[in-house]
């Protein structure tokens, strides 16, 4: 177990690494910033003295190792557009997205996993096929447009959600946010199902996928043949064994959740780093992006860890760090 | 002495597509306690759905269309499914064919059989866990108190099927119906087993149903036989009567067809052409399109002709050598 921790510290040290330089090519591929930010009508004087204030007159790899150099001090840079330290701009941002995904998350599990158990357990069912179809719906619709008709139904038709932002904000745990006010609430309820409805089709078809499958198994049928009620074989025998793909498919979707809820946070006006990200694509927002995307890259390696771990405590037979 | 075990005139149908299909005709059979019944035939021949009618498992398109189960002169068929499943696992059990199927992987050994034991018997978990302990003592598993701390992976395919046994006899069952639960282990763990199994039954006065479709099984195993074909049993007797002398030709072809009886190197005989799909019987005996004794008359429906207790399903049944 300590092995496996410390292979996958170094495995993630490499992938950020690895990361931070083909985004470091990426963004410098994509065009100067300096050509965005700068007034057409500047001298040509004023415009070399600030590209050597952000060091652009240097080689890419000069650039590269002095941006490393910062690094290695805890420093990520500054925004070059609002001339900010990116790491304070990205975590101003950061709690705003992580709630707005929790509780997308949260919607499609509870819902998600029981129509996906229900679905699987009565096949043929009216309700069965009701879900099937709109879990279909749910990942086939495109999420603006079911943002859209939301707002349109809830906010402007019946009046009973606000249409955007993130309203009041409480603090939990010393960070700002919605969920500890109740106009909070009612902002975050509404993007945070536009975002859940793909998760939710998803996870009931995985649930009912792994479902049909499990209740032909031979240990089902053993299961029954002790006697054992349908609910006891359902929750005790079938669950288990069906969260090991689950598990593996939340966690890579909750890290794609997180890093590109960008669509309904634009939708919504939430002001989260989806939205951040995008302006300073706009801007050639250097720093920011670089920043942003290598934060995105942690987030994955530490939610696969979290997967592994969780995914070799379901199933005995995973036996993590490959010792036999 | 009523039997532990009496099937009458059990009948289970299939809605299919192409119209309704009897897998199980009109069987009859009874097994007493402490008896071994060996169900051969070959595969489709409807004894692993007479195993599942009898547990009333019988899942759609299917259905149990007709007879008595008779479990300790209660009709199984008679009960509300919640009284069924009552019966099940308590006076009627049954073990599968493929032990690394029939234990479910992510849960250790001894929650399975503890959610066996507290399903009829509740109980503190700790108590039910001793009794697992116990029924693994039973059929021969070494230090079972540490086996109950293990997952079946960790467990060997003979291992494995011992727990299902273990896990079927929790509950002193009256009936234990036993799906080939030795084909898919080696030669010398299927012996084992089944010593196991003989030992299992005179000890503990369970009655067994044994479905196979290897004869060299039960002729060394069970106590009684009966040969299924086509969802009908076409000969019932004692092992030595049907194996010693079999009397319907279907008997006699899959006694002939078993190797090692015959001369090394001879081409070992076999019953020509395949099992008919249930869909497509022949009208009369459903056997006579492969039989060698086949006449005119067998296209009618051929009577139970007896000798004793052992009997055949035949008109030109085979004369006691």
């Amino acid at each position: 177990m300590f092995g496996f921790i410390i292979s996958r510290l170094l495995q993630a040290i490499v992938v950020v690494f690895a990361m931070s330089i083909i985004v470091f090519v990426g963004v410098y591929a994509i065009g100067n910033p300096i050509d965005v930010m700068i007034d057409p009508a500047a001298t040509a004087e004023m415009r070399e003295r600030l590209i050597a204030q952000y060091g652009l007159d240097q080689p890419l790899w000069r650039q590269y190792l002095s941006f490393l150099a910062n690094v290695a001090q805890g420093d990520l840079g500054r925004s070059m557009v609002y001339n900010t330290s990116v790491t304070g701009l990205v975590f101003s941002r950061l709690p705003a997205t992580l709630e707005l995904v929790l509780v997308a998350i949260a919607i499609a599990t509870v819902i998600g996993i029981p129509a996906g158990l229900y679905a699987g357990y009565r096949p043929k069912s009216l309700g069965a096929k009701a879900i099937m179809a709109l879990s279909i719906l749910g990942f086939s619709v495109p999420t603006f447009w079911i943002g859209m008709l939301l707002i349109m139904a809830f906010a402007v038709e019946l009046g009973w959600l606000p249409s955007g932002g993130r309203g009041d904000l409480g603090t939990f745990l010393g960070m700002p946010t919605s969920l500890a006010t109740a106009n909070g609430w009612s902002h975050v309820i509404m993007p945070a199902l536009n975002l859940s409805l793909f998760k939710m089709g998803l996870l009931i078809r995985l649930t009912r996928a792994g479902m049909v499958e499990a209740m032909q198994t031979d240990y089902v049928k053993f299961a029954r043949a002790q006697g054992l009620p349908d609910r006891q074989i359902v929750f005790r025998h079938v669950l288990r064994n069906i969260s090991i793909p689950v598990v593996t498919v939340f966690g890579l979707e909750l890290g794609s959740t997180l890093a590109f809820a960008v669509v309904t946070e634009s939708v919504f006006n939430w002001p989260g780093v989806g939205k951040l990200i995008i302006d300073s694509i706009l801007t050639l927002d250097r720093p920011v992006m670089v920043t942003y995307l290598i934060l995105v890259v942690i987030l994955f390696v530490i939610i696969n860890f979290t997967v592994d771990i969780v995914y070799a405590r379901l199933d005995p037979r995973v036996r993590l760090g490959g010792t036999k | 002495m009523t039997a532990a075990l009496d099937v009458q005139r059990l009948t289970t149908r299939f809605d299919t597509r192409a119209g309704t299909v009897t897998a199980v005709d009109d069987v009859s059979f009874s097994v007493h306690r402490g008896r071994i019944m060996g169900l051969v035939g070959e595969s489709g021949s409807g004894k692993s759905v007479t195993g599942f009618s009898i547990l009333g498992l019988i899942e759609e398109p299917g259905r149990v269309s007709d007879g008595k189960v008779m479990v300790e002169d209660t009709d199984l068929r008679s009960l509300s499914p919640e009284r069924m499943r009552s019966m099940r696992g308590r006076k009627v059990s049954m073990v599968f064919q493929d032990p690394m199927m029939t234990l479910n992987p992510v849960l250790r050994i001894g929650d399975q059989m503890a959610m066996a034991v507290r399903v009829h018997d509740p109980m503190p978990k700790a108590r039910a866990l001793e009794r697992a302990r116990d029924a693994l003592g039973i059929v021969g598993i070494p230090s079972p108190e540490e086996r109950l701390a293990a997952y079946p992976h960790q467990l060997s395919g003979g291992m494995r099927q011992r727990v299902a046994i273990a896990t079927a006899l929790l509950h002193r069952p009256a009936v234990i119906i036993a799906d080939e639960p030795t084909t898919a282990l080696d030669v010398s763990i299927q012996g084992q087993i089944l010593a196991e199994v003989r030992r299992l039954a005179d000890e503990t006065q369970t009655a067994i149903v044994w479905i196979t479709h290897d004869l060299a099984v039960v002729s060394s195993l069970a106590d009684d036989i009966c040969v299924m074909y086509a969802g009908k049993i076409v000969e019932r007797g004692t092992a030595e009567e049907v194996i010693g002398q079999p009397r319907h030709p279907y008997t006699r072809g899959l006694l002939d067809s078993v190797p090692g009886q015959h001369e090394p190197g001879a081409r070992l005989p076999q019953i020509p052409g395949s099992t008919p799909q249930l869909s497509h019987l022949p009208s009369g005996c459903p056997f006579r399109n492969r039989c060698p004794r086949a006449t005119q008359i067998c296209a009618t429906v051929p009577p139970f002709t007896s000798i004793g207790g052992h009997s055949a399903l035949c008109h030109h049944p085979l004369e006691a050598a």
